[in-house]
């Protein structure tokens, strides 16, 4: 159970002794991280880590750092070191905390234990199977339920749990569910009532039994190392371990992959377009190869039907490659499906710079499969940043490693999620009728904006809390949140949170937008929030957005505005934001400029958006 | 396996381990011998060396283990079995 969606580290030993003499940036950590690790040497890259920056990350990271506590019944010390490889490896820098030994719910209890001094923002419960099934089914959930309470409580964290390795040999067999009460049974039950438990909850599951049935229960858990020293996770199962969590972490702060790129000859199709021709190529019905790469379409389709966006970077010309999709019978996927689509003789990483451009999407949003060595070891020295899976040599595994990388794990699925598809195929639309147009204001004044606003509600919650933990670009101060805080902010006569969504004669672009300010002065408020989704850049929603926001704070008697700018590697688009909306630049600090607006001078801008309550 | 083609290997599964790319290992070479050696790289070792020689050590022989000659007669004894 190695990583095998990641390339062999290319040279370790050279790589290794720059670390440990203090040569490697931290960048040079994050793509080590991304090679095939074993578990000594996953090991052994945290340890250089830890020597590297002893105290804290560099700064600009542009992700968030999280405290971890792992709270546990058995030894888990054994995977701390891949935990924090796992989240390396996505540029995360992680403080992890584990109980002692044998003493996790004291450490939550008592008020004076390391764990309250440590602080998490995240809990992680992973307890062994024996440890839960001792207590029975319907007594473990309740426990686990009261447990993540009693976290959340005290810490306001995010909690994970860790579901139950299938441990317990069965004593029936196949029919072992009719041995209520047994051991192997009771891990079953336990396993399918966590999951509605931890949906009622708003907990977060790491799904090792799902590993266990894809990787086999003897690749996660080696009785010799039970006994030994209370593993329940076999040392030789680390990393693998590490990099769910990672993923997770990821997930929760919206740095998950938000696009497959596709190259085309011997990838999607089996043979090259340009020299077999149409007739030529192998897919589909017919061959077992044929249904081989058919397989990887039909996965790239159920992503996109998910919220994938789907993107195509190929050595071909145009023509060619656009025949297959549009006349090849056994085709699953058509030109609508594909988001972007660069079909020429430049190279590669060149054409996936297009495609982040065209999504206005980050390039370490971009997943980009391609079966020729070549070509993935070129995109990773060009662009580190964008995840290039190797591959297996037979096209039947391309769609499995894909899988297996987790590289679009996602905590949950809004409506907006179903829709992106739609979404980006509509946008394309919409570029080729601005291309038509005489000019953009003429363009705009016929799609019919309405822009349908709503002060924050119970049912707009996930999304906003998705849209504020996932935007990069159009966000003045990058600040995440949670459900939680979100919550508070609905009871808080003080508070204003305002959600958008954007309506147009092409479709309807969901919620695109939020806003929170807070009253800072008895008649002032600050813009602590502000971001808008990449897909209705150019429209100027923002100016309509401003302008519900100035009435909402005039409703509340408010007469002055402060807006905030906070830089980050990705936000310089709205660097200029507040002094285009007529705001005036306030003394600032050099982590954050400051602009106030006065709103008896404020005059609306003349738009073709009109604004509504929803 | 001939015993020095083992120490060989597990040369490069130390160096691996231990983060030193120059070390060199002897049949003798116990715990007390490296720095950093504890319980939880005895662990690695082990990992490591059943995953590079495609072997599994039973409880007793982990119990056992204390020095380099240790390793490579318990891997001798099961490669040449193996083959």
């Amino acid at each position: 159970m190695s990583l095998a969606w990641l390339p062999e580290p290319a040279n370790w030993p050279e790589a290794t002794a720059r670390a440990a003499a203090g040569d490697l940036t931290f960048d040079g950590f994050v793509t080590l991280a991304n090679t095939r690790l074993t578990p000594s040497r996953t090991n052994q890259l945290d340890r250089l880590l830890g020597k590297a920056f002893p105290a804290a990350p560099p700064a600009g990271l542009g992700t968030r750092p999280v405290r971890l506590a792992i709270l546990s019944s058995s030894t888990i010390s054994h995977l701390l070191p891949a935990i924090r490889v796992g989240a390396l490896r996505r540029r995360i820098w992680v403080e992890t905390y584990a109980a002692p030994f044998g003493a996790a719910l004291q450490d939550l209890v008592d008020p004076a234990s390391g764990l309250q001094a440590f602080g998490p923002d995240t809990v992680l419960f992973a307890f062994d199977a024996p440890h839960l099934t001792g207590l029975g089914p319907d007594a473990a959930i309740a426990h686990l339920r009261e447990l993540w309470r009693m976290a959340r409580e005290r810490f306001g964290c995010a909690v994970i749990q860790q579901t139950l390795l299938p441990v317990a040999l069965p004593l029936l067999g196949s029919n072992e569910h009719r041995l209520r009460g047994s051991r192997h049974d009771a891990i079953s039950e336990i396993n399918h009532a966590i999951r509605a438990a931890a949906d009622a909850d708003g907990v977060d599951l790491l799904a090792l039994d799902d590993q266990a049935a894809r990787h086999g229960r003897d690749a996660w858990h080696d009785p010799v190392w039970w006994l030994r020293a209370k593993q329940e996770v076999s040392p030789g199962a680390a990393p693998a371990y590490g990099d769910l969590v990672g993923r997770l972490l990821a997930a929760g702060q919206g740095l998950s992959k938000k696009c497959l790129v596709l190259d085309l000859d011997n990838t999607l199709w089996g043979g090259v377009v340009g020299d077999d021709g149409l007739a030529g190529l192998v897919l589909g019905q017919g061959s077992a190869e044929g249904e081989a790469h058919l397989g990887l379409q039909a996965y790239a389709r159920d992503l996109a039907a998910r919220g994938i966006i789907l993107a195509v970077v190929s050595k071909n010309d145009e023509a060619n490659a656009l025949e297959v999709f549009d006349h090849h019978p056994e085709m699953l996927l058509r030109r609508a499906d594909i988001a972007a689509f660069f079909a020429n003789w430049d190279d590669k990483a060149q054409n996936l710079r297009r495609v982040a451009a065209t999504l206005g999407i980050g390039l370490e949003a971009l997943v980009f499969v391609d079966d020729n060595p070549f070509e993935r070891e070129l995109v990773r020295s060009e662009l580190p940043m964008v995840a290039v899976p190797e591959l297996p040599e037979d096209p039947s595994g391309y769609a499995d490693r894909i899988a297996q990388a987790g590289y679009f794990e996602a905590l949950g699925i809004t409506e907006e999620d179903r829709a992106r598809t739609r979404h980006y195929a509509a946008n394309a639309e919409r570029a080729t009728a601005v291309a038509q147009a005489a000019d953009l204001p003429t363009y705009l004044a016929g799609l019919d904006m309405r822009l349908i606003w709503r002060p924050f509600d119970a049912l707009g919650l996930p999304r906003i809390v998705q849209l504020v933990n996932k935007t990069n670009q159009f966000n003045l101060t990058t600040r995440r949140t949670t459900e939680v805080e979100i919550r508070a902010l609905m009871d808080d006569p003080d508070a204003i949170g305002l959600q958008f969504r954007l309506v147009d004669r092409l479709g309807d672009n969901g919620m695109i937008g939020v806003v929170i300010a807070r009253r800072t002065r008895p008649t002032g408020f600050t813009i602590d929030t502000w971001l808008m989704s990449c897909r209705v850049l150019g429209r100027r929603v923002e100016a309509a957005m401003l302008s519900v926001l100035v009435e909402s704070v005039a409703e509340r008697g408010g007469d002055h505005l402060v807006g905030l700018y906070r830089p980050s590697p990705k936000n310089a688009m709205v660097a200029r934001l507040y002094p285009d909306l007529g705001f005036a630049a306030l003394a600032s600090e050099p982590d954050e400029a400051r602009f106030g607006l006065d709103l008896s001078a404020y005059v609306p801008e003349p738009s073709p958006i009109r604004s509504a309550r929803g | 396996m001939q015993p020095d083609a083992i120490t060989a290997q597990l040369t490069a599964i130390f160096r691996d381990v231990f983060g030193d790319p120059a070390l060199v290992i002897t049949p003798d070479t116990k715990a007390d011998d490296i720095a950093g050696w504890d319980s939880g790289r005895m662990i690695e070792l082990i990992v490591a060396a059943e995953s590079e020689f495609g072997i599994r050590f039973t409880t007793r022989e982990v119990d056992g283990m204390a020095r380099v000659a240790d390793f490579v007669a318990i891997i001798a004894a099961k490669t040449a079995h193996a083959a």
